[in-house]
């Protein structure tokens, strides 16, 4: 009996390639140059980049999976491993599935790596070909990496056109580097083909699923929600992995908001020198009148805290990007985690509480940003959007970014020139409209419109206080105002069409693996409801999810269940009816992990007909529900 | 305790600057410092210099961090837009301010616990940016809002008035200044509004970081026997280096200078300072040499002031950012977003 079966056996257009390489030696180009050249095939990709927070030197990792069904999360499995990595082989070797394939370059002998006689072991003497065509040290090291990506094109059977049509278009404008890669792709290629009989059993073949679908990383999707938003200011403290949220967000800038006469700017792009500065920036202009942000990781969030503090009681917008990696403490720099929940949610001393967005994926990252301005305009507070490196850094399939030209940012309650005119008296903190959010005014439009903006305690007029009443009204209209933001924040995505008593949840990232999960559970016979989170203050539909089901599985990437704790404190929710599955190591979390979680727990072992009273409620001999019977 | 409204009565011949605004136009709240607090006197030079210069109040913005310098903001231009930040990070609070519209005219107000201490990282940074902005530091030697403990500009030697003598050399934010390359850097004394007037009026017009250093002692924790800043001491060793005179661009020079007494030096804007050398041998467009001055007279115990160093024209935040000149807090969103064309370009290299 097998107690933990893949979901799926690998076969075609559905396996995992992992190459091992050296950080520092160029082989991203490699990389992404064999998952372009299979999601153009039309077949969708997953592709997964480990690297050490290092320059030169250290291993590094770079994960595709092929699946056909297009989900979106890691499989926690190796059918192919290219093994270029010396110093690594042996893990390497002892990660590939039974049944899989070993390719190395064969120019040294590797007795050790026939240690396993239950894979297929193919070697090509990659260095050997590149050093007999190529001069120079650093032109060698990089042209054997786009070798392997020839002798993975014959085993898998890649469309060669398709490669060259890639290659042009990155090389398109310096022509000896595309014979060059083109030249080294070919030794690769025909070797393979001479020696070893191509394809193999896992292989690519066209499909058609890729149509109306691009690849992108999720900071780039936010930097370009950024441009749409019409944000203007920009400050920064590099971290990773927020660096190229910033980056991507200056280059498409240079590319759309430069005048082509003066060459003049209509953006600021500021490194500030350190997060404290880059909030404070943010919050300055966004005070003065500009959608401003700033992007950053935890470490850069545990030094913002005053300042959202300060954001949040004197009311200015602000919109924050936590590209959330491993801590605590400096952590694990350039491995992903879900561990900024709690630091977010209530960042800040005080009784402060933070609107947060938890996008899934790049998509959302899209738009999820040109909705966190809105919110912050709207509601005049920090909104911080919570990614993190698997989303940031890797490229993901998602679906074509739309755009509706009709769209003009919310810009919120502020009062203009005219407005003031007519007005006797502006008020800055007065609840004018009984929702909690009161009306601003911009530096310099109105002499009316003037105001004093402090984080010491004041009066709903505007004024200093220390006056007990006058301090409580304040607080509590404030608290008026988080109401309000539940009704505008984005609502959960759920799916009850399982119709189980058990549901699970998850936030962010977890989103793709707790989807495949469910399709692998439900080939189990087991069915359960899902909730995916998007928003804090958590909307009423996550109440009443919460109340429907006897028991919630919380999936999320930390070890101390920050989400679990966040649905405990913020819903009415019974603790104990909340089970958490918790993935925590840095890597991103895979289907796998949680299928078996959610079998142990409900007490039976996959394939087991002995099942607890538990798991043959989820498989669908119906319990009546809490309220039903 | 709440707002506290200063009684209105104005007096018809009271005088009216170019807008017809009265000074009483350009007050703000009640002070609420102690009385005789250096810093009081430093707001009503703030008034005086707005005033005369007729800023339109609506386009002043205020801005501090925490102290009891920084509650100032509230006590000048109460028609002007105020920012009290969190301790020492005013700064980034007025780049960011000043980033989303270069129009206005910032006035920061810090003490030396907030620039020198806490907030020293931020108050660099400012200054390499060169952001275009007044920024005074309101120096007593003491944090006078939590009661009178050193700060880190109190002097070697200098008495707590609890009798603790300070052992740490100070840090001196002109000096800091004159190293980080600012174009104008002033020190000055809250008891002399002769001076302080046209110093301020003179950093609202320079375009990029004006630094003000005003000596403002703390009645209550720092103004005894023993102390290096106060109101006695300030006074017995204080050294006026050079005298500036403002002249606003659109008012003529009514007094007369003889060459070689007095430089006069056009400024961006068209306005002119007119530095008036009075120690021997002091020159205020050489950095270096103000610099080696400045250390000489502190070894000596005593306070040089005046506008110590003034370049006139140089790039300020905006030109090292390449910004357009349409405040980007006013930049229509037309010219912001690449509409949905734009996007399917974008997305060309994604596909
Ligand atoms: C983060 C933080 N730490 C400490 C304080 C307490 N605090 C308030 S004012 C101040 C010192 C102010 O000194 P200075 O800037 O010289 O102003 P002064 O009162 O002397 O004018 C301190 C330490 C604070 N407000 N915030
Ligand atoms: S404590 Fe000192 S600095 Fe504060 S108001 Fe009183 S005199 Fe001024
Ligand atoms: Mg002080």
């Amino acid at each position: 009996m097998n107690v933990s079966p893949p979901a799926t056996s690998p076969g075609i257009n559905d396996f995992v390639i992992k190459i091992a390489t050296v950080n520092g030696t160029g082989s991203a180009s490699a990389n992404a140059l064999l998952m372009k050249a299979i999601f153009r095939s039309g077949v969708p990709v997953v592709g997964k980049n480990y690297f050490p927070s290092n320059i030169q030197g250290l291993p590094t990792w770079y994960e595709i999976r092929v699946t056909r069904d297009g989900y979106a999360a890691r499989s926690g499995t190796v059918d192919i491993m290219v093994a270029m990595n010396v110093e690594t082989y042996a893990r390497d070797v002892a990660e590939v599935a039974p049944g899989g394939y070993l390719i190395y370059d064969s120019t040294w002998p590797r007795p050790a790596l026939l240690s396993r006689n239950d894979l297929t072991v193919i070697g090509v003497p990659l260095a050997r070909l590149v050093n007999e065509s190529f001069e120079g040290v650093r032109t060698r090291i990089l042209m054997k990496n786009i070798c392997y990506a020839g002798v993975l094109a014959a085993l898998l059977d890649l469309d060669v056109e398709c490669v060259r049509q890639l290659l042009a278009e990155t090389y398109g404008r310096r022509p000896a580097l595309l014979d060059s890669n083109m030249k080294a792709f070919a030794l690769g290629y025909d070797y393979t083909r001479q020696h070893f009989s191509c394809p193999l059993p896992l292989h690519v073949e066209k499909m058609d699923a890729t149509r109306g679908r691009i690849m992108i990383d999720g900071n780039t999707a936010a930097a370009l929600g950024c441009l749409y938003a019409g944000a203007t200011v920009a400050a920064w403290y590099p971290i990773t992995p927020s660096t190229s949220l910033m980056d991507a967000f200056k280059s498409l800038c240079d590319r759309t908001r430069v005048d082509p006469q003066t060459g003049r700017r209509n953006f600021a792009f500021i490194q500030a020198e350190d997060e404290l500065a880059a909030i404070g920036i943010v919050i300055g202009a966004a005070w003065n009148g500009a959608r401003a942000f700033t992007a950053t990781s935890g470490p850069g969030v545990s030094l913002m805290t005053e300042f959202l503090g300060l954001a949040y009681y004197a009311e200015v917008p602000a919109v924050v990007f936590d590209i959330q990696r491993v801590g605590p403490s400096t952590g694990m720099p350039t491995r992903t985690q879900q561990g900024d929940i709690l630091a977010c949610a209530y960042a800040s001393h005080g009784d402060t509480r933070h609107v947060c967005l938890y996008p899934a994926n790049p998509e959302e990252c899209f738009y999820m940003a040109v909705q966190a301005f809105d919110l912050a305009d709207r509601l005049q507070t920090p909104v911080l959007v919570l990614s993190d490196l698997d989303i940031g850094m890797n490229d993901w399939m998602c679906r074509e970014l739309e755009w509706d030209d009709s769209y003009r940012p919310d810009r919120g309650k502020i009062l203009g020139p005219e407005e003031l005119d007519r007005i006797e008296k502006f008020y800055r903190y007065l609840d004018v409209d009984g929702d909690g959010i009161p009306y601003r005014t911009i530096p310099g439009v109105h002499p009316k419109g003037a105001y004093f903006t402090r984080g010491s305690g004041h009066t709903q007029y505007g004024a200093y206080t220390e006056d007990p009443v006058e301090y409580q009204i304040v607080a509590d209209r404030l608290l008026k105002k988080w109401d309000t933001a539940k009704r505008l924040v984005p609502r959960a995505i759920i799916d009850a069409t399982a119709d189980s008593d058990i549901g699970i949840v998850t936030i962010g990232s977890g989103d793709g693996a707790v989807r495949e999960a469910l399709d692998a559970l439900r080939r189990q016979g087991v069915r359960l409801d899902y909730m995916r989170v998007r928003a804090f203050p958590f909307s009423e539909d996550v109440e009443r999810f919460l109340a429907a089901h006897r028991l919630v599985f919380v999936v999320e990437q930390n070890r101390d269940a920050q989400f679990r704790t966040l649905l405990t404190l913020e819903t009415s929710v019974e603790k104990s009816k909340l089970r958490s599955i918790l993935h925590y190591n840095g890597l991103p979390i895979s289907s796998g992990f949680i299928v078996e979680s959610v079998l142990a727990e409900l007490g039976a072992p996959a394939g087991s007909r002995a099942a607890s009273p538990a798991l043959s409620a989820v498989r669908g001999d119906k319990v009546p529900k809490a309220g039903e019977g | 305790m709440t707002f506290i409204p200063k009684p209105r009565i104005d007096h018809p011949n009271l005088p009216r600057n170019a807008l017809g605004l009265t000074r009483r136009d350009y007050e703000g709240a009640l002070s609420t410092l102690c009385a005789g607090c250096g810093h009081d006197s430093i707001t009503a030079a703030i008034v005086e210099a707005c005033w005369d210069l007729a800023l339109r109040p609506e386009t002043v913005v205020k801005l501090s961090g925490i102290g009891c310098s920084s509650k100032t903001t509230a006590y000048f231009v109460s028609r002007g837009h105020g920012f009290n930040a969190v301790h020492g990070r005013m700064p980034s609070i007025a780049t960011g301010a000043n980033a989303a519209n270069r129009h206005l005219h910032y006035i920061g107000v810090s003490g030396d616990g907030d620039t020198l201490s806490i907030g020293l990282g931020q108050f660099c940074h400012a200054i390499r940016r060169n952001l275009n902005m007044l920024y005074i530091i309101e120096n007593n030697g003491v944090y006078g809002l939590t009661k009178g403990q050193f700060s880190a500009s109190a002097d070697v030697g200098s008495k707590a008035k609890k009798g603790e003598t300070n052992l740490q050399p100070p840090i001196d934010p002109v000096l800091l200044a004159l190293t980080l390359g600012a174009s104008f850097v002033a020190r000055s004394f809250s008891g002399d509004k002769r001076q302080l007037v046209p110093l301020i009026q003179a950093g609202l017009r320079h375009k990029g970081f004006a630094l003000i250093d005003v000596l403002s002692p703390c009645v209550t924790f720092n103004d005894h026997e023993g102390s290096t800043k106060s109101y006695a001491y300030t006074r017995e060793h204080y050294e006026v280096a050079v005298h500036a005179d403002f002249i606003p661009a659109e008012r003529e020079i009514a007094v007369e200078y003889s060459a070689g007494e007095a430089l006069p030096v056009t400024m961006h804007d068209g306005s002119r300072i007119v530095l008036r050398k009075l120690a021997e041998d002091y020159d205020p467009t050489d950095r270096i040499a103000a610099m080696a001055a400045i250390q000489e007279h502190m070894r000596a115990g005593e306070y040089l002031t005046g506008l110590l160093y003034f370049e006139p024209s140089n790039r300020e935040f905006h030109d090292i950012c390449g910004t357009t000149d349409v405040p980007l807090n006013s930049v229509p969103y037309e010219q912001l977003s690449p509409g949905k064309a734009g996007l399917e370009k974008l997305l060309a290299r994604y596909r």
